[in-house]
């Protein structure tokens, strides 16, 4: 017996690691909780990470230095270039806001629930997860921060992805083209809804559009706020290839708004409020009146003056424009029946 | 001078500081974490599988060689969001296999390293793409050009990298 362990001791040393670590597997699966692994994530993450941040802070500096002081050339035509581009922004700003304080004036109206980004945390990408089989970086930040799992990570440009552990002063983020990661998003003209999700070789595609609805290539798409992690309305990317999936539902390949390979800065939304959509003004203007602005309607009868019934009512003394009735002509004194029929303003209703 | 044949008492087993044991593996996960978001094409090549394939075939002890690859894998688990251990299981087992040739044929010269090395990645990929599929139930896929296509691009830089991890051996 003794023989057999030491002649298959390598072997059986072999077994027993596979073993434990097929255990380990198994109880992580089961229970499907990252909080079981916690320490050696914090071990290897606390190893890892303080030599990304010594990288990542002097490349930062090193990049301030040259882009901020060195490296000024074409500053002043940009500068000019820059600041005409504001003239015309603001221009359009005008003609947005008044859009968008319409569109809030009809929301208030019909009481929708928006959910507003409310307080946002800054941080910087550090590094990755250390393999091509999962999507996901490292920030700066973590709990000390305020940072929790499932919030959202952006960038102006996009949606990245969404905070899946968080350590005291980092924290892992899930990006959107990850296997496991899933957004409600919706195509932007045509309405349709669906879920984003990553591919193995880390593309996005659309799941869930039905293979009869019409998706054409660069349409946008943004979050529809399903999935209760993002906003409603923030940009995810455009269309880049429709083609016939499995299960009669559409392949829509998407090209992220954000650009994921190369990420620096993002944002972390850490507290969001859901609130009922107010109109600016304070008047307060009824649905019908709002919606008699935009309709075409009949130009206004000019209003007739109050003229007393007389025997010949001949507008003499009114401008050009003849009145749009005929007022009463020859019309004997009135009763007393009939002076009750006259309204206030003289005009005498017809019997 | 190399020895270059298969007995187990005439092929050279070499040892490794500690500073070496533990800096190069924590060099190559921190370089892993960090390369791929600067150059896209880095997140093609696993420096941890060269490491562990590296330390195997040097010490050519399969209980090292298992066990430096389960720590490796172990730690390159946890810096990705999936399970613990998916990593660990297929890096034992290159560990396991590294060693175990490593004691028996010529493990010294450019040539072997480089088709072992395209060999150790492929059954590295086949071991966790088992482990994904079978025990943890993962939607991972398995493609044998981009296999082949690592395999052959981590051969070539594993070639270099052990040229340079090469000085730092110490003969027992």
């Amino acid at each position: 017996m003794e023989s057999v362990l030491v002649r298959y001791r390598n072997l059986i040393i072999l077994v027993l690691a596979l073993f434990v670590q097929v255990l380990g597997l198994a109880v992580q699966v089961k229970r499907n909780d990252a909080e079981n692994t916690r320490l050696i994530r914090i071990w290897v993450v606390d190893a890892v990470t303080p030599f990304e941040r010594v990288v990542v802070w002097s490349q930062t500096g090193i990049g301030n230095v040259w882009h901020n002081y060195l490296n000024l050339r074409g500053v002043r035509a940009e500068n000019r270039q820059l600041r005409e581009q504001i003239e015309q922004m603001r221009l359009q700003e005008v003609r947005l806001n008044e859009d968008a304080a319409q569109a809030r004036r009809l929301q208030a109206l019909f009481a929708f629930k928006e959910q507003y980004i409310q307080k946002t945390v800054a941080a910087q990408v550090i590094g990755a997860c250390g393999s091509d089989v999962s999507q996901c970086l490292y920030i700066d930040k973590g709990s000390n921060a305020g940072l929790k799992p499932d919030m959202a990570v952006i960038t102006g440009a996009g949606i990245v992805g969404k905070v899946l552990l968080v350590y005291p002063s980092s924290a892992q983020v899930l990006l959107i083209n990850d296997q496991s990661s899933g957004v409600g998003v919706i195509l932007e003209k045509s309405r349709l809804q669906g879920v984003l999700r990553g591919t193995p070789s880390g593309e996005t595609v659309i799941e869930r559009v039905m293979s009869d609805e019409q998706v054409e290539p660069g349409e946008t798409v943004t979050t529809s706020g399903g999935d209760q992690i993002f906003p409603k309305g923030l940009p995810v990317g455009t269309v880049s290839k429709v083609a016939p999936g499995k299960d009669l539902f559409l392949n829509i390949r998407l090209r992220p708004a954000a650009n994921l390979s190369r990420l620096e800065e993002v944002l972390v939304i850490t507290e969001k409020q859901e609130r009922q959509a107010v109109a600016d003004d304070q008047t307060h203007q009824r649905a019908a009146d709002i919606l008699a602005q935009r309709l075409p309607s009949v130009p206004e009868k000019p209003s007739a003056p109050p003229t007393p019934v007389t025997q010949t009512a001949k507008p003499a003394t009114l401008p050009a424009q003849p009145p749009a009735k005929p007022l009463i002509t020859a019309t004997p004194a009135p009763t007393q029946a009939t002076a009750k029929q006259q309204d206030s303003t003289g005009d005498t209703k017809p019997q | 001078m190399p020895i270059t044949y298969t007995s187990g008492e005439q092929v050279e087993v070499y040892r490794f500081s500690v500073p070496v044991t533990v800096g190069v593996p924590l060099v190559a996960l921190i370089l892993q974490a960090f390369l791929p978001r600067r150059i896209g094409f880095f997140s093609l090549f696993d420096l941890p599988l060269l490491v562990t394939i590296f330390f195997a075939m040097a010490r050519r002890k399969p209980t090292a060689g298992l066990l430096t690859g389960a720590i490796i894998g172990l730690a390159q688990d946890a810096l990705g969001p999936k399970p613990i251990g998916m990593f660990g299981i297929a890096k034992t087992l290159v560990g396991f296999v590294a060693s175990s040739l490593g004691a028996r044929i010529d493990v010294e010269n450019a040539g072997a390293r480089f088709l072992l090395t395209l060999a150790f990645y492929l059954l590295h990929g086949a071991a966790y793409f088992a482990v994904a599929r079978f025990l943890v139930n993962d939607t991972h896929s398995w493609s044998w050009s981009t296999g082949v296509l690592g395999g052959l691009a981590n051969a070539t830089l594993g070639v270099g990298v052990y040229f340079l991890l090469d000085k730092l051996k110490q003969r027992t």
